[in-house]
């Protein structure tokens, strides 16, 4: 059922950020995050140009069920942001970890990334989540 | 573990997402609640609303019981299976619940809500006192909504024979029995369509070749959109028992003539009236990004506050709806509290949608 990439290092509250080749970050929500939200209809996001702070909300997703916000994972600079997601919010439904993608920022410090958890640690936590 | 319908195999089988709704496990959608609630309103959807309450009345008084414990008159029914839409109130005129209640052949049949299934019937029951009746209900009875433009026509070629025709003769708000089933003309989509009572031995069939004949299984969540879409109130949500239906866009179902029909709650209704009712249920649409939610706080100028009964995405409409209880003077506008920010919405009059289209002015 579930769904957890590898690859990808998460937070709790249902983050992943996948460290691009170049020093880049991208960040989106799980597909667990998405399965408990349902149909998601807004998605807002970080200004490109900003910075944000590892942990700091960086923006909201809204489906049909509720808001939530969204955690940074990671410090850095706004970088670009998913444009196509104002006209197809339902990618992060159907897509969460390729065409969901929400914003990629610049590494500000890879320290940040030994904070985060990995899939199996990630993995715990839902689980612990659901009972 | 919740109460379980006949369906519920069925609804698991297809992947439902199952939640806890008032004591019942039900399917809350089957993937997307978004696309549960376009093929209702583009074509045809199913809901299992096995879990309502249907009660049979009978009796000489039958009646004059519904006259006292009614806030609409059933006197309103002339023809066999006319229904009619009613509040039933306690003497402080506050709304214990909704229902329908159809004309059967002998005596009535009430549809109730499935959270107020133990006071309704405690409440019922307490009222009959001095009246020859007698309630039972029919748990045995399973029902089935079959919502949309394509919905008649898709359970007509479904069902067949008999039923078909009767289907074929039914006036909007009408329901009649064949066979030990009862198919109505109702629903709470804002759709045409069906609600279609069957025993619970045959029902997981019904539905199965529903299926088959390209019925899509709709879950909750579709049935919340739709009817909120529709403009039609949520029991518990939209009015309670603290509630009169002055305050909840249900004027129209208080039936004050004949002047000497005395219904539970009307002398405070009319006092209520007397004095100015303070509040009402509006419409509210926002048309930037975000959605309104139930409880958010409703602020309106110089008049003082409110808030959200029910807020959602409207997926027909592609921008958020709600409707909250406000002071009675409010105007075109208002604002609201959302994410500790007030954002300015458009108040207006529900419903928002009716077969398809936008309709609110």
């Amino acid at each position: 059922m579930s769904n957890i990439p590898a690859e990808l290092k998460y937070l709790s509250s249902h983050e992943w950020v996948r460290v691009e080749h170049d020093g880049t970050a991208t960040v989106g929500i799980t597909y667990n995050a998405q399965d408990l939200l349902g149909d998601v209809v807004f998605v807002e996001l970080p200004e490109v140009g900003s910075e944000l702070n590892a942990g700091e909300e960086a923006g909201v997703v809204e489906s049909v069920k509720a808001a939530s916000d969204i955690f940074s994972p990671v410090s850095g600079e706004v970088l670009e942001i998913n444009e196509n997601l104002e006209e197809s919010p339902d990618f992060v439904n159907s897509d969460p970890y390729n065409e969901g993608w929400f914003y990629k920022v610049k590494l500000a410090d890879e320290s940040d990334l030994d904070d985060l958890l990995d899939a199996e640690a990630y993995a715990a936590a839902c689980e612990a989540e659901d009972h | 573990m919740g109460n379980k319908t006949a369906l519920y195999e069925a609804h698991v089988a297809c992947g439902g997402k199952i939640v806890d709704f008032g004591g019942w496990d039900m399917p809350i959608h089957y993937g997307s609640q978004l696309e549960e609630h376009h093929v209702v309103r583009k074509a045809s959807g199913m809901f299992d609303v096995s879990h309502m309450t249907i009660v049979d009345l009978e009796g000489d008084d039958a009646k004059a019981y519904l006259q006292y414990l009614l806030a609409n008159d059933v006197n309103k029914l002339k023809e066999i299976g006319k229904a009619l839409y009613s509040g039933m109130l306690n003497e402080k005129g506050g709304v214990i619940d909704d229902l329908i209640v159809y004309l059967m052949p002998v005596g009535y049949r009430l549809v109730v809500n499935c959270g107020t299934r133990e006071k309704d019937l405690a409440w019922m029951q307490k009222q009959a006192d001095g009246f020859n009746i007698t309630l039972s209900e029919r748990p045995e009875l399973a029902m089935v909504a079959v919502q949309g433009p394509e919905a008649i026509e898709k359970a007509k070629a479904v069902l067949g024979g008999e039923k078909a025709d009767i289907i074929s003769g039914l006036n909007v708000f009408q329901g009649l029995e064949s066979d030990g089933w009862m198919l109505c003309r109702t629903g709470y989509t804002g759709e045409d369509g069906l609600e279609i009572m069957v025993p619970e031995k045959e029902v997981a069939d019904f539905w199965q070749q529903l299926k088959a004949a390209g019925v899509a299984s709709c879950g909750l969540g579709a049935r919340d959109t739709l009817r909120l879409e529709a403009g039609m109130n949520l029991y518990g949500s939209d009015m309670d028992e603290s509630i009169s239906p002055l305050q909840a866009n249900m004027a129209w179902t208080v039936a004050w003539e004949p002047a000497d029909r005395n219904f539970i709650g009307r002398v405070a209704l009319e006092a209520e009236k007397a004095d100015g009712v303070k509040t009402k249920l509006v419409g509210l649409v926002l048309e930037e990004r975000g959605v309104l939610r139930g409880h958010q706080k409703v602020v309106v100028e110089g008049l003082g506050e409110g808030e959200i009964t029910s807020g959602t995405f409207s997926p027909t409409l592609g921008y958020s709806i709600a409707v909250a209880r406000v002071p009675a003077g409010t105007g075109d506008t208002c604002s609201v509290e959302m994410r500790k920010k007030l954002q300015t919405v458009q108040v207006v009059k529900p419903p928002f949608v009716r077969n398809g289209k936008r309709v609110y002015k």
